[in-house]
């Protein structure tokens, strides 16, 4: 949070003094004191507005998130306390023409992804063609084998996409993590626009920013392509678990930007493997599903039997090709973190494409000459449980103590598939607007990508900010933040 | 429209309803207890219970103040002030994205301040300050959903929960003021218990333009329950409740759409064609009680037809 108490004369703008280079690539300086061409008009900015001008922004956009109630609740209390995202001030910048390398990058990367698992769950070519092994499928835990055979409509598994891309010290955007379930964050991405171009109207329209804002039509045209047997005018929903879920408010927030119903497991019934909601008019028949519950809470009769979220007979449905499910089920074994690591030979399989996007180096610990390497080298690498999300089941070896490197070096001699590692990265920095300060953090950045057949994407994403100083760790549950992405030409 | 969200809408509305009312004959009584003897203020506060259908408050405590705090502040009431503007917000955040930000922040907002006073905010010189701030929150909300949303099906579950509710308020009133003793109704002399009922429903000034400040008992019954021009008379909500009924059928064209509008329909024939004076002679209470009983019928049908449909009504055949 940007805003403390910390006395300053009024009139001083505030101070680059504290803004430390390191190691990382930083977005806003090629050099102490020499901002990258797309960053100084900002820079000359904040060097004119006196800090306490700033502060009144800040403050301003502060209410502007409050008022449109872009909170998490924190159940568990009965006030039901409700706080805002953090987020800073200042815009993260791309220049158009990198933002054109990235958009191809993401087109290719989902195209393939998406056939890839076409390919799993029917004729398995790239199992057969060796380029994949079949144990790394068949033990991930996001495989369904009750989707084997299905025909999904018009055969998109895919059709949101929130991909994690970093900055690399040479200045590439590589990919850290794609999320093929069901990805969040889009809510913050078209908010953080919305204050933003109130609290900087003039600095905006100087720098022609690339618009954001139809992405909610975006979405539905893209669930709209994926209705079955070509229905038109097709009833779509967006099936949410419920108000005690921490991202209900994204829930609404689209459900009202694309004008659906926004439903919840008990407002649906499956009848002769047809999906119907209960309306005050009766049934309703359901055509395509946006649906934002996992894969195990979706139906109680294939999957988790005590899932209340769920619609009893929805997979029957589902197979019997009479509703569309975005995404589909099973496309979780795509961003398994081990199948990652294949991610640039599956571009490479289907597409016969050199990947635009490069992957983070990745050692795969089932394969023995990486084992050995990663072992020997466990208190300078990242290690990671490939099942497991969030920041959770994670070495950090610079930072780890000694008995917990003998830890996991025990549990990957143990379960070896269970585990990926990687270089500590740099992730680069951007400028925040902190205690009355502009100081570096580390950022990265999540696009949203929409596919159905042909890929769709709105010029920016959800840059995520780590806001503890020197931090790596950018999750909204540990310390993180959001601010503006302005994609500008 | 979903049958949830529906059900979700009628309920809010039927709760900040209840919630103004219980508020304002809350308000009343507090004011009225300035006047009179104290000995007299345990019947009063029993009477007020029994128009709220609050039973569960036994014995009734002698400190007013304890009793006001009660009625606001418990939790473990589902009719205390608090609860009720709680499952209000609650219902409407079940259905955010079928309200308008407006309406949302309007439920919200008023939710949050309630939530944070104290029991000393609403006694002594604070109480009719905060009580009609929050009624007029209440009314606000009317107001501003009024002003920015559809007037579609969502919009007329508003109005029937909030009218049915009314009706229920009236009825129940009239029942506990009327109860006892038939002969007091030609009696008069507890002059300011009948301007106590007159403000629960703020009909006071309204019935004064009519009948004159001569306060008369069978007159004051007659205009609460068969002005068709008051909005807090039994007839002005049944003219409510039918027409949103009857608009909502229309658009939902639901198979059983057609008997609800027949009950609301009898309701307010009930009620449209009665005559005072026949009422009173036949036995008022019982006429309450046959107009309360298809008002709960309304209700069950609500839920029957729109809200919960069993199964076996709805499949396709």
């Amino acid at each position: 949070m940007p805003l403390t108490n910390v006395a300053h004369p009024p009139n001083e703008h505030a101070s680059f003094d504290s803004y430390e280079l390191g190691s990382a690539y930083d977005e806003m300086f090629a050099a102490p004191g020499t901002p990258r061409e797309h960053y100084a008009a900002l820079y000359q900015r904040l060097r004119q507005l006196p800090r306490s001008d700033l502060e009144r922004r800040a403050q301003a956009a502060e209410l502007s998130f409050l008022n449109q109630g872009i909170t998490f609740t924190v159940y568990g209390n009965e006030q039901g306390t409700e706080r805002i995202i953090p987020h800073d001030l200042l815009p993260r910048i791309i220049p158009g023409s990198e933002w054109d390398v990235i958009e191809k990058g993401l087109a290719q990367r989902i195209s393939a992804l998406n056939l890839f698992l076409k390919d799993i769950y029917h004729d398995g070519r790239i199992l057969t063609a060796g380029v994949v092994p079949r144990a790394l499928i068949y033990s991930c835990r996001h495989f369904r084998r009750e989707m084997r055979g299905v025909r999904v409509p018009h055969d998109v598994y895919v059709s949101v996409v929130g991909t994690d891309l970093i900055r690399l010290p040479d200045g590439r955007f590589a990919v850290l993590e794609d999320n093929l379930r069901v990805p969040s964050g889009v809510s913050y991405m078209l908010a953080n626009r919305q204050v933003l171009r109130h609290v900087f109207p003039q600095l905006f329209h100087n720098y022609g920013v690339r618009p954001i804002d139809h992405y909610g039509q975006m979405l539905l045209a893209t669930l709209r392509r994926l209705a079955p047997h070509n229905r038109p005018d097709p009833t779509i929903v967006l099936l949410t678990p419920g108000v005690f879920n921490s991202a209900y408010f994204e829930h609404t927030f689209l459900a009202r930007q694309m004008g659906v119903e926004l439903v919840e497991g008990r407002d649906l019934l499956v009848h002769d493997d047809v999906v119907y909601m209960r309306t005050t008019a009766g049934l309703q028949r359901v055509d395509v599903i946006y649906r934002r519950v996992d894969d195990d809470f979706i139906d109680p009769l294939v999957f988790r039997p005590d899932s209340v979220l769920g619609v009893a007979g929805l997979f029957n449905a589902y197979r019997a090709g009479n509703v569309a499910l975005a995404n589909a089920i099973g496309t979780g074994i795509a961003d398994d973190k081990a199948l990652y690591a294949y991610v640039p030979e599956i571009i490479r399989y289907y597409l016969g494409e050199e990947p635009i996007l490069p992957n983070v180096e990745t050692y795969l610990l089932n394969n023995e000459s990486h084992c050995k390497y990663v072992l020997e080298n466990l208190d300078k690498l990242v290690v990671k449980a490939v099942g497991e999300s969030g920041g959770y089941g994670m070495l950090i070896g610079p930072h780890a103590t000694k008995a917990e490197i003998e830890q996991f070096r025990r549990q990957i001699l143990a379960e070896p598939r269970n585990y990926i590692a990687q270089p500590t990265l740099a992730l680069s920095s951007a400028p925040c607007f902190i205690d009355g300060n502009i100081e570096a953090r580390h950022i990265d950045l999540r696009p949203y990508v929409l596919f159905s057949g042909e890929v769709n994407l709105v010029p920016g994403g959800l840059t995520r900010v780590a806001l503890r100083k020197g931090s790596l760790v950018v999750n909204s549950s540990q310390g993180g933040g959001s601010k503006d992405t302005w994609v500008v030409d | 429209m979903l049958s949830r969200v529906a059900n979700s809408l009628y309920w809010m509305s039927r709760y900040l309803e209840r919630a103004e009312h219980t508020i304002r004959v809350m308000d009343v009584n507090l004011v009225l207890m300035l006047d009179q003897t104290p000995a007299y203020g345990e019947k009063r506060w029993k009477r007020l219970l029994r128009s709220l259908r609050i039973d569960d408050i036994d014995p009734i405590p002698d400190d007013p103040q304890e009793i006001t705090t009660k009625l606001f502040f418990d939790r473990n009431s589902l009719y205390s002030i608090i609860s009720m503007l709680a499952s209000a917000r609650d219902n409407a955040r079940q259905v955010r994205n079928q309200l308008s930000s407006e309406v949302w922040e309007q439920v919200n907002s008023l939710y949050l301040r309630v939530n944070s006073l104290k029991s000393d905010d609403i006694w002594g010189g604070h109480s009719h300050q905060q009580f009609r701030a929050i009624i007029e929150g209440i009314q606000l909300f009317h107001g501003i959903s009024d002003a920015t949303m559809r007037h579609d099906e969502g919009w007329h579950f508003l109005q029937v929960g909030r009218y049915i509710e009314r009706a229920n308020a009236t009825i129940a009133l009239l029942e506990a003021y009327y109860a006892n003793d038939e002969v007091e109704i030609q009696n008069n002399h507890h002059y300011l218990d009948w301007v106590g009922l007159l403000k629960s429903r703020t009909a006071f000034e309204a019935y004064c333009q009519v009948y004159t400040a001569d306060l008369r008992p069978d007159r004051i019954a007659g205009f609460l329950l068969l002005n068709p021009e008051f909005p807090h008379s039994l007839r002005f909500a049944t003219d409510q409740l039918q027409q949103a009924l009857s608009t909502i059928a229309d658009l939902t064209n639901a198979r059983k759409g057609l008997q609800i509008e027949r009950v609301a329909g009898r309701l307010h024939a009930l009620v449209a064609y009665a005559q005072i004076e026949e009422i009173l002679e036949e036995n008022l209470i019982s006429f309450l009680q046959r107009t309360q009983q298809q008002c709960a019928q309304l209700n069950s049908l609500l839920h029957e037809v729109y809200f919960q449909p069993p199964i076996e009504a709805i499949l396709p055949n």
